[in-house]
């Protein structure tokens, strides 16, 4: 037994930010005193805003986590704390965290804690056992009625309930069917799944074997984005390792029950996420929606009954077979039980993945578990969702995580992308950003999303160019309820809701654009200019040297000048400057200027 | 290559939903996907050669042209956006003379726009050759350029 456990966040972020040097640095320290530590990856710990983090456990089970750990304070921890017993506090993510505090962990449980590619550590959290359960205590029937006592609802943005679809693909008639598992996770500012895959690989595919003995099919496929190489590998290994243990294939544990799972990589469509998109493109045709019903419980993949569950929403059932379905639904609201994973990001302090009980309120989770704005700038907006969601103003930061509450403030709970944004957000911008998004991921099929979501795209250009007239609001909810309307798939169903949430609580920034030509955050480059602020320019020659263009000129020691006709409004100057002495100036360009 | 091409084909005929993983590792062995091998992979999955462009453009995977040694994806997730994203399109373009979408004239880079790397907490981010640099700056984005041009 060594002394001490060295245990490093190993997801995609904590890799990004230098995980891979720390992990070596302690390696090495491992191979020269083997006795003392042992050293072993995990998922996402969670607080991606203190990455890379390392956690050291020692053999009296006293555990601590060490934010920040480049190279240096790798070899310091192993001096210091390693050789000299010393806990260096001031680099300690402490247990007391209000990060951590105020979040329950059912999907997350693992993550962080175990080896994501060790079947062995999983096993040790009472892995399988829900699936032993399942096989020889359980009948389909019993297992389905479980379940809907949970209250769980999809994860993947739509909330279905899941008993409900569970029992619809059980009752359809057919000697084949499928399960999949939706991994295909293709909203801009999201990456829950990618954490409970890269994290917990085994509970995702628990849940699906579960799933698969649910409704009666022998074979499943799990639908990933190519992105998520890390994920894949994951996935590839956690599967070889249950077929090993008899986990996954014929007879599982000698039960009878078979079944095989395969991965299918995405191609890059984000509307593959939509179900009968996603069963067309493992079929190997391009990527369309087509019309339901009939429903994939009755005709999906190449035209056997199938059923399509998130992968949070699978990482839940595990847990609530283990702990009962009533047991579960004590967490949660009336209508919305359980927990919900979010991935926080944007201009927040502190950024990752977090999963509270449902009915926790924005606030709680932006402020205290996310500790506000970064730099102490002022909130904005949060966007919920993705480009099916909406843009949430304060005013409404009250509102409870639930699938009913946020649906009635016009964004929607989403697969759990939030966005947090801050004074220097362009709410429109914003709103054009999205709808860019979605005109470019539509598939084509319906002429409302086709052509409806370019005519919008082309009116929110113009008013962030300065040339929009207010006639163009007016067109833009017009267009948006028609599109909503005349649309097959959710995809265009929900793209104008960016636009509609910023038009209902951000109209005055319209009307800014618009009227004064003015961009409030200073970001839509045709209404702002960028000029140097004399008194705070040392002739230091930087800005000169980084702009691409030779708009800004100066000899050193002089105070330079930025050329209004050369200046593209890249913002490196900006970015460059130590002296705050490029300024940004909206509001002072006369309409007619603008080219 | 062209032995590789052959022998996937033969481990892929038959199979049910065979033509976006063939797609897939086609682009692995050529960097793209050629017409030749399209028509090729119409032949052994039963589908003309339309049907089979028609699948590859509907993936923004799928490329139609050689890439260029290095592949630089700059994510324009919301995170990213709200982070100034568009500055290191800019830097990339003053350091490379490339825009996304296009391979530099000496055939070292590739820059491609992406939707959303995961990468979130990191923002802005981009991708070089599968691996993920966060927290960028224009500054930071163009020491990391310059060593990778160094490399050579």
């Amino acid at each position: 037994m060594p002394e001490y456990e060295i245990i490093i966040g190993f997801g995609s972020c904590g890799i990004a930010a230098g995980a891979r040097r720390a992990f070596d640095i302690f390696a090495e320290e491992a191979e020269k005193s083997s006795a003392k530590i042992s050293v072993k990856p995990t998922g996402c710990i969670g607080a991606c805003h203190r990455e890379p983090l390392v956690g050291v456990r020692e053999s009296d089970g006293k555990q601590y986590l060490y934010g920040e750990v480049d190279e240096k304070r790798a070899g310091e921890i192993i001096n210091r704390h390693i050789h000299g017993g010393e806990v260096i506090r001031d680099w300690l993510v402490k247990p007391d965290y209000p990060y951590f505090t105020k979040q329950k962990k059912i999907v997350l449980a693992n993550s962080g804690i175990i080896d994501p590619e060790n079947m062995d550590e999983y096993i040790k959290v009472k892995g399988y056992k829900a699936l032993k359960k399942v096989l020889f205590e359980m009948t389909p029937e019993e297992l389905i009625e479980d379940i809907k006592a949970s209250g769980l609802r999809g994860r993947g943005g739509a909330g279905f309930p899941t008993g409900l679809k569970w029992g619809f693909a059980r009752n359809s008639m057919g000697d084949k069917k499928y399960m999949i598992c939706n991994a295909d996770e293709g909203d801009p500012g999201a990456f829950m799944d990618r954490s409970v895959l890269e994290g917990d690989p085994h509970a995702v595919l628990e849940g699906m074997i579960i799933g698969a003995y649910a409704i009666g099919a022998d074979e499943g496929f799990i639908y990933v984005r190519a992105e998520y190489p890390l994920a894949i590998k994951r996935l590839n290994i956690a599967i070889a390792q249950a077929k090993a243990k008899g986990l996954l294939g014929d007879s599982i544990m000698n039960s009878g029950f078979s079944f095989n799972v395969h991965i299918k990589e995405g191609a890059g469509a984000f509307v593959c996420g939509e179900e009968t998109a996603l069963m067309a493109s493992i079929e190997g045709k391009r990527g369309m929606p087509r019309l339901r019903p009939p429903y994939p419980a009755v005709k999906g993949l190449w035209g056997a009954p199938t059923n399509i569950n998130n992968v949070e929403t699978l990482a839940n059932v595990p847990a609530i077979i283990r702990m009962g379905g009533h047991v579960y639904a004590e967490t949660g609201t009336e209508k919305s039980k359980g927990t919900k994973v979010f991935a926080l990001a944007g201009k927040i302090k502190r950024g990752g993945m977090v999963e509270v009980p449902m009915g926790t309120t924005l606030r709680e989770v932006i402020f205290d578990i996310g500790g506000g704005i970064q730099g102490d700038k002022k909130f904005r907006a949060v966007q919920l969702g993705g480009p099916s969601g909406g843009c949430i103003p304060g005013s409404l930061l009250d509102t409870p995580v639930d699938y009913d509450s946020l649906t009635s403030t016009g964004a929607i709970m989403g697969s759990g992308g939030m966005v947090v944004m801050d004074e220097s957000t362009c709410m429109v911008d914003v709103a054009r950003f999205f709808l860019s998004f979605t005109q470019n991921e539509s598939c084509g099929k319906c002429t409302f999303c086709r052509i409806g979501t370019k005519r919008m795209l082309e009116i929110l250009e113009r008013i962030t160019m300065g040339h929009g007239g207010m006639e163009d609001i007016d067109k833009l909810e017009e267009l948006a309820v028609k599109i909503k309307v005349a649309s097959l798939c959710a995809l265009g169903q929900t793209a104008p809701n960016p636009v509609l949430t910023t038009l209902k609580y951000f109209r005055e920034e319209y009307e800014d654009h618009i009227l004064r030509k003015k961009c409030p955050a200073k970001k839509c480059k045709a209404l702002i200019r960028f000029k140097v602020v004399p008194e705070n320019c040392t002739g230091c020659t930087l800005c000169v040297r980084v702009c691409p263009t030779g708009s800004v000129h100066g000899e050193r020691r002089q105070i330079h000048e930025i050329d209004p006709d050369l200046c593209i409004k890249c913002g490196l100057c900006e970015e460059a400057c130590h002296f705050d002495a490029i300024e940004i100036t909206t509001g002072d360009i006369k309409a007619g200027v603008i080219s | 290559m062209e032995r590789e091409f052959n022998e996937l084909l033969k481990e892929w005929t038959g199979e049910q939903g065979n033509v976006i993983p063939l797609l897939q590792k086609t682009q692995e062995i050529f960097s793209y996907l050629p017409e030749e091998a399209m028509a090729e992979i119409g032949k052994v999955t039963g589908k003309s050669s339309a049907e089979i462009f028609g699948v590859a453009t509907f993936y923004a995977q799928f490329r139609f042209e050689p890439m260029g040694e290095h592949i630089i994806k700059v994510c324009h997730g919301t995170a990213c956006h709200v982070s100034s994203a568009d500055l290191l399109d800019q830097t990339i373009e003053n350091e490379l003379s490339a825009v996304p979408g296009k391979t530099t004239e000496d055939g070292l880079f590739t820059i491609e726009r992406v939707a959303c790397l995961g990468c979130c907490s990191l923002a802005p981010v981009v991708m070089i050759d599968g691996e993920v640099y966060g927290r960028l700056t224009g500054d930071k984005l163009k020491k990391i350029l310059k060593k990778i041009k160094g490399k050579k």
